[in-house]
């Protein structure tokens, strides 16, 4: 008889992990056609555009602050337009002379008149209709406290009583607060953007793993470990997650750019600065790639639970 | 009993329930000596696959105690019993062969596992897919070949990695005789270089067909040994063809 083949040598064989192409056989190869990567795609793109519109909000509110932070307003609100120009006057040559104050500087009629003319039409200002108060920026030479702005108002209240100052900043208090609402909402959206990748992440580590359960306890009981089993599917998902990341991060990049260029066509001052640094373009990179950790450890834990369950 | 590194498989009053069920397997005590071959037989629903499900460490037992190859692996811990699993060759009842994985790949598996090089496995997997003689169905997929060449692909990967000890459930049962006596005589030769065999049957005839075979016998749970030769096997030299062999009828 034919002696069988192989069994005259022992294969030299030992505790290798079992790993690359031929481990990677093992699950079949869904890929593109099963729904892990699209729903890693669009977590990840919502998650940039999230965490993209939280930063710029962001970089809007701590630049506007930082503008407005030595500056403030001195409203003439006088009925008449001469008595209002005469102690425009006094107020601006008072405040030029004080030791505090960097720069005084009126905004002239004509700046008023653009500034108000999308609520009160062409040429309103000119007919006295709507008396509008004269204005002078204010630019101190330290940050704005209560203190000296009550300095400034003992300085004006005897020559120009028709004088109100008002830190810029106070002008814009109502807008921070809603900056920093929408800023944790945008936290909140990145966080629960998150945890639904997460969870899809895992009903789908799980899905395969039903599929494939035959397929593991075979190799389980041909001797394979647990970490051999679950590097198998780290890899498939781990792959699936590369995908979607990358196809996620590239329509996120998109949203922002569109977003971004429409805004800057707005021109508005308020926009302005609320670009994007370095830093944030490094946090927003770290997205798909935290969505591909988290993929790829939600899949190990899964396996690994699966085949805890095995003897 | 030998100490050695080889040392065969001790069960000792090993019980086995499914659930809350009664007993599927009872009292079962029995030594498998190394080198031997053995044939488990029994009525349908015995516990012959529940049995070897114990052998092939895929299932812990209700009670009693288990050594193999020196140690007790009921209380191993669960990441040390790949080792011992890579000792064993197991044909298992339904084959269990991986779907999307062809003839070859699936024969390949334990090598795989066990870290061979690609280029070293090549010429094994092709010589034994030779011998199973399904060399012209290297690359197809398990639902294209038959039920006999299924089992012959899932003889063909228990054997490859020349295993300590063969555990076969039924490896005969989708084969004509022909093909069940030449698979038979591959687990001769196999038994021959030191392999362990146990073989799950319900083929008297099959029994015949190796004389220095053990029988060991399974009737609703309980492994009859009258003559205590499975409990306490007689001396190596008391194996031999011919000898101490438990005839099915005794
Ligand atoms: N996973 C399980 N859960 C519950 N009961 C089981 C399970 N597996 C087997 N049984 C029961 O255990 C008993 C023995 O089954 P087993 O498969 O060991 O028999 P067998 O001798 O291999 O039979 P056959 O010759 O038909 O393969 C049967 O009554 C069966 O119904
Ligand atoms: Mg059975």
């Amino acid at each position: 008889m034919k002696k069988p083949p192989t069994l005259g040598s022992k294969t030299v064989r030992g505790l290798n992990p079992f790993g690359g192409e031929q481990a990677a056989q093992l699950v079949p190869h869904t890929r593109l056609a099963g729904p892990v990567p699209w729903v890693i795609a669009i977590m990840v793109a919502l998650t940039v555009i999230a965490a993209a519109g939280g930063l710029a909000m962001s970089n809007v509110a701590s630049n506007a602050r930082a503008e407005l932070a030595g500056g403030a307003t001195v409203q003439i609100i006088e009925a008449s337009a001469s008595e209002r120009n005469r102690q425009a006057a006094i107020a601006e040559q008072l405040l030029a002379e004080h030791p505090t104050v960097a720069s005084v500087q009126r905004v002239s009629d004509e700046e008023l008149n653009t500034l108000l003319e999308p609520w009160l039409g062409v040429g309103a200002n000119n007919n006295e209709a709507v008396p509008v108060p004269a204005l002078i920026d204010v630019r101190l030479r330290e940050d704005i406290t209560e203190g000296n702005l009550n300095t400034l108002r003992g300085l004006l209240a005897s020559a120009a009583p028709a004088a109100r100052i008002d830190a810029q900043s106070s002008w814009l208090g109502p807008i921070f607060s809603a900056l920093s609402s929408l800023q944790w909402l945008a936290a909140a959206l990145v966080i629960l953007l998150g945890l639904t990748s997460a969870a899809a992440v895992w009903l789908a580590a799980r899905t395969a793993l039903g599929t494939n359960h035959d397929t593991i306890e075979v190799v389980h009981l041909l001797g394979g470990t647990d970490p051999q089993i679950a590097r198998i599917f780290e890899r498939s998902v781990g792959f699936d997650a590369i995908l979607g990341g990358a196809v996620g991060l590239a329509l996120g990049l998109v949203a922002i750019l569109v977003l971004g260029g429409q805004f800057e066509q707005l021109g508005s001052g308020m926009i302005a600065g609320g670009g994007l640094g370095w830093v944030d373009w490094l946090l927003i990179a770290l997205i798909p790639l935290a969505g591909v950790a988290v993929a790829v450890l939600t899949a190990r834990l899964t396996v690994m639970g699966a085949l805890r369950r095995m003897l | 009993m030998t100490t050695d590194q080889n040392e065969g498989v001790t069960f000792d009053n090993v019980g086995l329930r499914y659930g809350t069920d009664r007993e599927v397997l009872s009292d079962v005590s029995f030594t498998l000596f190394p080198g031997s071959f053995y044939f488990l037989t029994g009525a349908s629903g015995a516990g012959k696959t529940s049995l070897l499900k114990l052998l092939y460490l895929a299932q812990r037992p209700s009670r009693g105690a288990i050594r193999m190859f020196g140690t007790d692996v009921i209380t191993l811990p669960r990441d040390r019993l790949p080792a011992y699993r890579r000792r064993l060759g197991v044909v298992f009842q339904d084959f269990r062969l991986v779907p999307h994985l062809s003839a070859f790949d699936n024969i390949a598996l334990p090598l795989r596992v066990s870290g061979v090089r690609e280029a070293d496995l090549h010429k094994p997997v092709t010589d034994m897919l030779e011998w199973v003689g399904l060399s012209h169905r290297a690359e197809a997929h398990p639902a294209t070949l038959s039920g006999g060449e299924q089992q012959r692909v899932a003889i063909a990967r228990a054997v490859i990695g020349r295993p300590d000890m063969l555990v076969a459930d039924e490896p005969t049962g989708n084969v004509d005789p022909d093909m069940a006596l030449k698979l038979l005589r591959l687990f001769e030769a196999l038994n021959r270089l030191g392999t362990t065999v146990v073989v799950a049957t319900h083929d008297v005839h099959l029994l015949k067909k190796v004389p220095a075979s053990l029988i060991m016998r399974l009737d609703k749970g309980r492994l009859s040994d009258p003559t205590g030769a499975l409990r306490y096997p007689p001396r190596r030299s008391a194996m031999q063809p011919g000898n101490g062999s438990l005839e099915p009828d005794t």
